[in-house]
């Protein structure tokens, strides 16, 4: 077996050159921060120049499907680049139903997420792991949907909702339209304010099949699992901002006459967590290898979700802790970062689901 | 004479057979308990208590509550009588204990600290808020920040420079602060919560009789010194139970939802609760060292362990949860009468315990606290301590 390639090419440097300095321009900290209160939290107009003028959305399409092919390689530096700038767009839900709807070869909707028309989001809980088993809440009747599904990310902006649902052949995914009869979102109260997500209630909704079967089961979990890899990008993208800004604000912040990050209490913690960031970078770029070449996605992810969703959480926790007492107030971004990191630590299984998987995968049983 | 538990016990009765908890307007009761010596036992008799010893103040909490007595609300007025009692006890003048301790302790005036500033925080004798000189009077100009309750205090314990010309530490003096001077502005400054439970305070021009000096003119470091021992022991009035803090709220979570136990998570959960059981003995020995008089540095060893695991305690809580801890309770803007870590989601309480590592002293601040006055390690090499303040880089 070949060594993964766990570099950037020189495309993906300039993809992420492009997105970064859109981010810079269109949402930096401030304007997310202003936003996430307000009466429209996403940033849709942002989402829809990064998704459609960009093309962002259409990378994990294949091109015979209406889109870019290229592959969760190219995707992952985007991640980054999200995670970086807390962007609050409907990212994770885009790479979720666009994951599931390529998996099922469809035709109609995907080209309209592709390029960024419509939004559109997959209906399993936010905490569920990529190996957990098929949820069983909604049921299926024909083509009328019937349960609730809670924590779906995007819910609120999302046109369209591919939902997993149990019917007379076992498990199959439904396509449906959130401004049909019978559908309800109530959307929750996040504790990060950057990433929304809500309950969806159907009552009775119509659902197009897209699946049935063992075809159901493997859509889904193709889903699950490229969003938890680039997940793991994200994670990186935003551990490596809070690392950066620590490190800046070391060298201006004084305190007994001198930079506080000239005090090993200080320097260590900051190279140590530039060591994890290290560490969580090479398995997150290995993640999106795999996801690439399609080779050992469920150890690499598995692998990359128990290590960065607890790298992220250290991240934001060493930003806020060295930021001192301004890190602990509103006006500045720690608590965005924050919430966003420790949100995204649970996001599809918390580091133990994961690493028991590994223990599964790697044939390490427990007693 | 010394008094003991007995003793105490039967003032207790006698104070409630001559003051009916039940008939009795509260602030008559509480001022009375006051004057009978039964507020704060430790404190010489006339300023609310006996002169007994520490360790005897819960016997007296104690009674009272069985007999169904009001309380001072300690939780509204944490800073008062942490941190302001035992300073003006320690550095006030006869008529500033006489003016300040009975109500602050009945709690009819609240207090907060006016210290930090945002050029100022672990480097607190770094410092710039002005103190001038004029006449009877000091006139005070400077910011502060990060101010627990000074939306609702009466009365603030203030450091300020009163001589930019000396070293960092000797050009500084203690103020008692009326809050209620037009010169002083509190806005309110939210905190990751939601909430304001700190402030930024602006004083401009803020005149300060100078029978409102605690401590010498330049005493000012020495004095908050003491002021900071207190809050880093910050000694309440009860034994914390077991289970007591933010480990009980993730004990009552995993009692209550068997359906999210994993082994691995069992594993950390026990983990935890022994880190806090120790560290909630370790209080407790400090409370009982603290009452034959030798406070040791088990004070910076527990608010250390108590930050941290605090913060653990929460993490794993929300992690426990899974779908339940993306969520938040409330992010609606308000001012607290108080810090409570309890009472609010787990979301609330996972955020409001990284203060804890930064109030009162960051981690690694008294991380060097313990490693150098207690395992006596040579300090980091200091170039600001002789030369004069307005000469510091900053
Ligand atoms: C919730 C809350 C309530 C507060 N309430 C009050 C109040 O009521 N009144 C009041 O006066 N203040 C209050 N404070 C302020 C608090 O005391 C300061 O924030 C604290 O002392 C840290 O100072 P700073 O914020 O300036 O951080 P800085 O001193 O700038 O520290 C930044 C980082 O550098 C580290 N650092 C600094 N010096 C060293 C060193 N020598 N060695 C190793 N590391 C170092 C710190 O540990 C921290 O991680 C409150 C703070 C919080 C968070």
């Amino acid at each position: 077996m070949s060594a993964p390639d766990l570099l950037y090419t020189e495309l993906e440097e300039d993809l992420r050159a492009t997105v970064r300095r859109l981010l810079r321009e269109r949402c930096d900290w401030t304007a997310v921060l202003a936003r996430c209160e307000s009466e429209e939290p996403y940033d849709l107009d942002l989402w829809r120049t990064l998704a459609g003028e960009l093309g962002l959305a259409a990378l994990l399409v294949p091109e015979d499907l209406g889109g870019a092919g290229a592959s969760a390689r190219e995707l992952a530096v985007v991640a980054e680049e999200v995670g970086r700038a807390v962007a609050p767009v409907p990212f994770l839900g885009n790479v979720l139903v666009t994951a599931a709807l390529v998996a099922c070869a469809e035709r109609e909707v995907l080209p309209q997420l592709a390029d960024g028309s419509r939004i559109g989001t997959l209906a399993v809980g936010l905490t569920t792991a990529p190996h957990a088993a098929f949820p069983r809440s909604v049921k299926a009747d024909g083509t009328s949907l019937t349960g609730t599904v809670s924590a779906v990310v995007d819910l609120e902006v999302a046109d369209h909702v591919v939902v997993p649902a149990v019917d007379g052949d076992g498990a199959a995914l439904y396509l449906v339209d959130t401004a049909a009869s019978g559908v309800t979102r109530t959307p929750t109260t996040p504790l990060d304010l950057t990433r929304r997500f809500g309950t969806l209630e159907l009552a009775g909704a119509v659902g197009k099949r897209l699946a049935s079967g063992a075809d159901a089961e493997r859509a889904l979990r193709r889903a699950l699992l490229t969003a938890a890899g680039l997940l793991a990008s994200e994670q990186v993208g935003l551990a490596q901002h809070c690392l950066d800004s620590t490190v800046d604000y070391a060298k201006t912040r004084y305190q007994f006459g001198r930079q506080i990050g000239s005090f090993q209490a200080v320097k260590h913690r900051l190279a140590d967590l530039w060591v994890e960031v290290s560490t969580g970078r090479a398995v997150a770029r290995n993640a999106a290898d795999a996801l690439a070449q399609d080779t050992e996605v469920d150890l690499a992810v598995a692998l990359a979700q128990a290590h960065c969703s607890d790298l992220v959480v250290l991240a934001a926790e060493e930003h806020l802790q060295l930021h001192g007492g301004i890190g602990m107030t509103w006006e500045h971004p720690a608590h965005l970062y924050l919430g966003r990191a420790k949100s995204s630590q649970l996001t599809f299984g918390i580091a133990e689901t994961h690493r028991q998987r590994i223990g599964e995968l790697a044939d390490l049983p427990t007693p | 004479m010394t008094v003991d538990a007995a003793e105490l016990r039967g003032r207790v009765e006698e104070f409630l057979a001559a003051h009916d908890p039940q008939r009795t307007d509260r602030l008559e009761f509480l001022r009375a308990r006051f004057d009978a010596g039964l507020a704060w036992v430790h404190f010489p008799v006339g300023l609310g208590g006996l002169g007994a010893a520490r360790e005897l103040q819960p016997v007296v909490d104690e009674a009272f509550a069985e007999a169904g007595a009001p309380d001072n609300q300690p939780q509204l007025n944490v800073i008062g009588l942490g941190m302001a009692a035992p300073t003006i006890l320690r550095f006030g003048t006869d008529e500033q204990r006489q003016r300040y301790l009975r109500p602050l302790w009945t709690g009819e005036e609240t207090w907060c600290q006016l210290f930090s500033e945002p050029g100022a925080g672990s480097d607190l004798a770094a410092l710039s808020t002005r103190a001038v000189r004029d006449g009877s009077d000091w006139v005070v100009d400077g910011q502060k920040v990060w101010t627990s309750l000074a939306h609702r205090a009466r009365w603030a314990i203030l450091v300020a420079r009163s001589d930019p010309d000396l070293p960092k530490h000797k050009g500084l003096t203690y103020f008692i602060c009326d809050m209620t001077d037009p010169g002083v502005e509190v806005r309110p400054l939210r905190q990751i919560t939601g909430e304001a439970e700190f402030n930024e305070v602006f004083l401009t021009g803020v005149r300060i009789p100078d029978s409102q000096r605690i401590g010498e003119v330049g005493q000012g470091w020495q004095v908050a010194m003491g002021t900071l021992m207190n809050e880093r022991v910050a000694i309440g009035g009860r034994t914390p139970p077991r289970e007591g803090g933010m480990i009980g709220e993730a004990a009552e979570a995993w009692r209550a939802h068997p359906e999210k136990r994993t082994p691995a998570l069992h594993d950390r959960l026990l983990t935890l609760w022994v880190a806090a059981e120790a560290t909630r003995l370790t209080s407790i020995r400090l409370r009982q060292q603290l009452a034959i008089g030798e406070p040791g540095p088990e004070g910076s060893a527990v608010k250390v362990a108590f930050a941290e695991q605090n913060q653990a305690i929460t993490g794993f809580e929300l992690e426990f949860l899974g779908e339940d801890g993306l969520t938040y309770d409330d992010w609606t803007f308000r001012q607290p009468d108080y810090a409570s870590l309890t009472k609010r989601g787990a979301g609330f309480r996972y955020l409001r315990a990284k203060g804890n590592s930064i109030e009162g002293g960051t981690t690694e601040i008294l991380r060097n606290v313990i490693a150098e006055r207690v395992l006596g390690l040579p300090p980091e090499i200091r170039t600001d301590k002789d030369r004069p303040w307005k000469e510091l880089p900053r």
